[in-house]
């Protein structure tokens, strides 16, 4: 009677315990969750997509969406490091995937290892693989990509390369061979803005210089700045520089853009949030009122920058965090969020119907070229290096002299323990 | 007497709270600062709970004035010496200048004085945001002249690259000699006429003995840079101290009208009496009345020369070498490229600097208590 | 005297119009942006009245702004006072109750007045969470007290530099001690003296932007952090943020108007005479 007794115990203490696990699913998150990031102005609704979802998932959580414009980022920056620095985490915030984030927080340790998260949602079969190995360390995974940009892509607008009688040119050299015949005929043959893009153009150039091999081989410590093949990269640069417009530092990037939909230039390298641009407010037709091609001599190669969100260690509602980097990393989520960003998601798996003609594109290109990190938007190098690659730039710009960028570069990259 | 030194007693303790207050939340913070400079923390791992902090001594301050990455603050030091002198010449004198004209008592004095004034009460976000519109060459100023059939002007403004009284930061040495040597010339001029012996024993002398030394001898002086650097007057803070002029001199106009207005009228009918002219009272009665304004107006304006980030972030954004300034400089150090250290030595370098102003102001009070 | 059109009167209201169009310049096109609709923003066309007046940039901005205005009135208000009457006290015993040493500490608040704001942000930052005051409106009130402290100081003890000591001197043999020496002589006095630094302080606390957006929360944040929200971003809609600076700057600068001869008054008072 009592063994009886004892099993139906068992039994119905072991289905209590199978239970609780189902119940404890079906819990609603409550609480806050706090989202640091600065999206504002034109980006604004594409978080607001994201955030619409969670809410639809998780009805009871109070989202506290505290963005920090600014600055290019730089005031969200401070913001996020007294509060870190001080001890009160955001929930989860915005950071570009690759070194910003790894060398700024992983390598601080301050950062919860995902990939017991990416494992779960299945996210290793979905994103590239390339893609993983650059935003991880061998210690683990680090942040949720929400999307994909392109750095490396050429714009123009194919009717007036056809009044001109040129071509989108493939190689560097066939751009020095057309741009003398646009200068004559008074365009510019290349728009550049303010500071930064020059860092975003050098990127562009020091890869169709280097090759793909030798970019990584930049970044992981194997090749030295100040080698010949670096020292050719800038030489290039400089040519490249001379067939750009004087008022260079007075424009913003939707300026230089401007430029070439005026006709007053030929070509902009710029990142894919051009096509965006051009696309939502100019209206253009991507294909008709604009065109692209990869940046010259970087065919096949897709150099990317991602916005992502990770899970900081000591986040006051880390259940709440966690559901906030599913949708993000989720299929609803990225196609929510990106047709409206303009950009494309990581997923190899999104829904291409809901994208325009040249996110189509993009991510076709995402899926089978060779995927290498930008360093003017956080994958390839850290803070540090960034910081002080923007004052390399000022001096090259003043001075032209590749041999002592080179230099300057490689003593940064000492300091900075590029690949270390 | 006893209740003297009660009185005494109650004086201390009210002051006791304050004292703490600043002792802590800025000699604490000072010091703090000061201990971060001598450290190496940046870098990886800056963030971590527990970052690790080596002391380093001085390097961080070494490499600011003698590294290659250092350039970029060399300039904006350079912008920040120009940036004060040129507010404080800009904001004293154009507010002396309105001061005097509306000591006139012209009609309308009041809405005026409103219209000088408000500049003040506004954030420098709109500042910043509305002065950028008007300087952008495309639009704003340049295309004023347009409205009046004239062509429009061409200068770039905050995106010049122009630089004018451009010098090598290797002969820096030398360079802080001449000036030096200059100004003692020139104030031993100008006290010649008054107490001759004395101009010539204290400054004269000495200004001339050190500008003929560095001339004969500069090329012994050590380099103060390993290569050649050079820096100059960058063209395009003239839109940043146009717009920090514009919103200050508001405040130096009060504080003259305040003086003038303190001027009895019989000094003033007096001097009128005695054949000066309009020109010759303000000159020689008047203005000489208010150094202490003077004085404090150059206080307060160096209080404020500090508070001209807020306005070139606004204007150029952070990213602008043209128009940098070490306060910038230490922002996005500290907060961009995660070198913690290296920007606390900026910042004191910048309070070293800015403190600079109130020393001769401490000496000559403590001067004046020893007189009277 | 009155009427006359000298040259030199010429000279005067012109050379005055020249500047006060100089200094309204900047005002005119922030009216005039806000009233514009966001297609006809543009720089070409920044100086030209707006084809069609859009009064919802003003209703817009209050909407968006009304939390983050209460929160900057009871920020300033709150640290102005506290400010200027500790300022008032500390000026009082500076001047007047000169004890052994009470010259150097003067001398080491004057210093206090030098510190950008951004040298001590992260101190500062962790002081006020170890006092648990991080994220609301009090850690910032604090934070601003603190900091007006010198220059409230120093204002006053300039300004209490010029009342006679015989005034003192005759309170005291009258039998008052400190504190009633303060309350029934000096601080009826002080009237100037407080519209010269609240006037600053209200100023510089209304307008102040960094330890804003770092140590509050959200909740909290003062109007200069609602207004760069507004302002920040890729591509703005620009009437937003100047009907937005505009809201912002109306307190200040009601009190400029209707105050603006006291303060110069005060100034006078403070200013002269060392």
């Amino acid at each position: 009677m009592k063994k009886a007794l004892a099993k139906i115990l068992i039994v119905f203490v072991a289905a209590l315990m199978l239970s609780v696990p189902l119940t404890a699913q079906a819990k609603q998150l409550t609480g806050d969750l706090e989202i640091f990031s600065w999206w504002a102005g034109d980006e604004g609704p594409a978080l607001q997509a994201l955030i619409d979802i969670y809410k639809k998932q998780n009805p009871k959580v109070n989202v506290i969406n505290a963005t920090v414009t600014g600055g290019s980022g730089v005031n969200a920056k401070a913001v996020l490091k007294t509060r870190m620095l001080g001890g009160e985490p955001p929930d989860s915030f915005q950071v570009h995937a690759g070194q910003e984030l790894i060398g700024t927080w992983v390598k601080a340790d301050r950062m919860e290892d995902l990939t017991p998260l990416f494992k779960e949602q299945g996210w290793m079969n979905v994103f590239p693989e390339g893609l993983v190995k650059l935003i991880g360390t061998d210690k683990g995974i680090w942040s949720v990509p929400v999307n994909i940009h392109r750095s490396n892509v050429m714009w123009y607008v194919p009717a007036n390369l056809k009044k001109w009688g040129v071509d989108a040119p493939k190689t560097w050299d066939d751009f020095f061979a057309i741009a003398p015949k646009l200068k004559a005929k008074g365009v510019v043959p290349l728009a550049l803005a303010q500071n930064w893009t020059a860092n975003h153009l050098w990127e562009s150039v020091a890869l169709a210089s280097l090759g793909a091999d030798n970019w990584d081989a930049l970044w992981s410590g194997k090749l030295k700045f100040d080698s010949p093949e670096g020292v050719k990269a800038w030489e290039l640069f400089g040519k490249v520089l001379e067939y750009t417009n004087a008022d260079a530092s007075s424009l913003s990037w939707q300026q230089a853009t401007d430029m070439v939909l005026d006709g007053r230039a030929a070509f902009n390298v710029m990142g894919d949030w051009a096509a965006g641009y051009m696309f939502t407010t100019k209206k253009l037709v991507p294909g008709k009122g604009f065109g692209w091609a990869a940046s010259p001599g970087t065919g096949g190669e897709f150099m990317f920058l991602a916005d992502s969100f990770g899970l900081p260690k000591g986040a006051p509602h880390p259940d709440n965090a966690k559901a906030w980097l599913k949708v993000l990393g989720s299929k609803e989520g990225s196609d929510a969020f990106n047709p409206i960003k303009g950009s494309i998601s990581a997923r190899t798996d999104s829904d291409l119907s809901k994208y325009n003609d040249y996110l189509k594109s993009a991510a076709a290109d995402f899926g089978k070229d060779r995927v290498v990190g930008s360093l003017a938007h956080g994958v390839a190098a850290n803070e540090t290096f960034m910081g002080g690659f923007s004052s390399v730039m000022e001096m090259f710009l003043k001075s032209k002299n590749a041999e002592n960028a080179a230099k300057a570069c490689q003593q940064l990259a000492t300091k900075s323990k590029i690949g270390m | 007497m006893q209740e003297a030194s009660r009185d005494r007693l109650k004086a201390f303790l009210t002051l006791l709270p304050s004292v703490v207050l600043i002792g802590v939340f800025v000699y604490g913070f000072i010091g703090e600062t000061v201990w971060t400079s001598m450290t190496d923390w940046g870098g990886m791992g800056a963030l971590a709970f527990e970052p690790e902090k080596n002391f380093v001594g001085l390097d961080n301050y070494v490499e600011l004035f003698t590294g290659f990455l250092g350039g970029g603050f060399r300039q904006d030091l350079v912008n920040a010496v120009y940036y004060s002198i040129m507010l404080l010449v800009g904001a004293v004198g154009l507010g002396m200048f309105i001061a005097i004209l509306l000591d006139q008592k012209p009609k309308g004095e009041d809405v005026l004085r409103t219209i000088f004034l408000y500049p003040m009460s506004l954030s420098f976000i709109v500042t910043g945001t509305i002065w950028r519109w008007l300087l952008a060459p495309q639009g704003g100023v340049n295309i004023l002249p347009t409205y009046v059939g004239m062509e429009p002007m061409t200068f770039d403004w905050l995106s010049s690259t122009a630089a004018i009284l451009e010098f090598n930061w290797q002969n820096l040495f030398s360079i802080l000699l001449y000036v030096a040597s200059f100004i003692m010339i020139m104030v031993g001029l100008w006290i010649l006429k008054h107490d001759s012996r004395r101009a010539i024993k204290r400054w004269l002398g000495p200004g001339i003995i050190i500008g003929a030394g560095v001339w004969l001898f500069g090329g012994l002086l050590p380099e103060a840079l390993f290569m050649e650097e050079t820096h100059g007057f960058n063209m395009a803070t003239l839109g940043i101290i146009m717009a920090t002029v514009w919103q200050y001199s508001g405040y130096t106009m009060a504080l003259y009208l305040a003086g003038f207005n303190g001027i009895s009228q019989d000094l003033r009918d007096a001097a009128m009496l005695d054949g000066a002219s309009e020109f010759g009272y303000y000159r020689y009665v008047a203005i000489p009345m208010l150094k202490p304004i003077t004085i404090s107006a150059v206080i307060i304006l160096s209080h404020i020369s500090l508070k001209m980030f807020d306005l070139i972030f606004a204007m150029t954004g952070p990213d602008n070498a043209e128009t940098g300034h070490p306060a910038l400089n230490m922002y996005l150090t500290t907060f961009r490229s995660n070198e913690f250290a290296k920007g606390a030595a900026i910042a004191i370098v910048l309070f070293l600097v800015a403190a600079m102003f109130i020393v001769p102001y401490l000496i000559g009070q403590y001067r004046q208590r020893g007189r009277g | 005297m009155t009427n006359r059109i000298t040259l030199g009167s010429v000279f005067l209201y012109g050379t005055l119009t020249i500047l006060a169009l100089f200094f309204l310049m900047p005002a005119y096109m922030t009216v005039v942006t806000a009233l514009k609709l966001p297609i006809d923003i543009n720089l070409p066309t920044s100086w030209e009245f707006p084809a069609v007046i859009n009064w919802a940039s003003f209703s817009d901005a209050i909407g968006i702004l009304k939390p983050n205005f209460i929160n900057s009135l009871i920020l300033t208000v709150c640290a102005t006072i506290g400010s200027t009457v500790l300022g008032s006290l500390n000026g009082y015993v500076f001047s007047k109750w000169k004890f052994k040493g009470s010259d150097i500490i003067f001398t080491l608040f004057l210093f206090g007045m030098f510190i950008p704001y951004q040298v001590i942000l992260i101190p500062l930052f962790q002081t006020l969470r170890a006092m648990n005051l991080y994220g609301g409106l009090p850690g910032l009130i604090l934070a601003h007290i603190v900091y007006g402290l010198p220059i409230t100081s120093l204002i006053f003890r300039n300004f209490y530099s010029q009342i006679p000591t015989a005034l003192i001197e005759s309170g005291r043999l009258d039998g008052a001690g400190f504190f009633s020496i303060y309350w029934r002589i000096v601080f009826p006095l002080s009237i100037p003296g407080f519209v010269v630094t609240s006037l600053w302080q209200f100023t510089q606390i209304w307008n102040e932007f960094l330890w804003g957006i770092c140590l509050t929360r959200h909740a909290d944040n003062p109007i200069t952090v609602g207004l760069a929200q507004l302002a920040g971003g890729q591509a703005v809609s620009w009437n937003l943020p100047m009907a937005g600076s505009i809201m912002a700057a109306i307190p200040v600068l009601c009190i400029y108007i209707f105050l603006g001869r006291y303060f110069i008054r005060g100034l006078l008072a403070g200013s002269v005479k060392e």
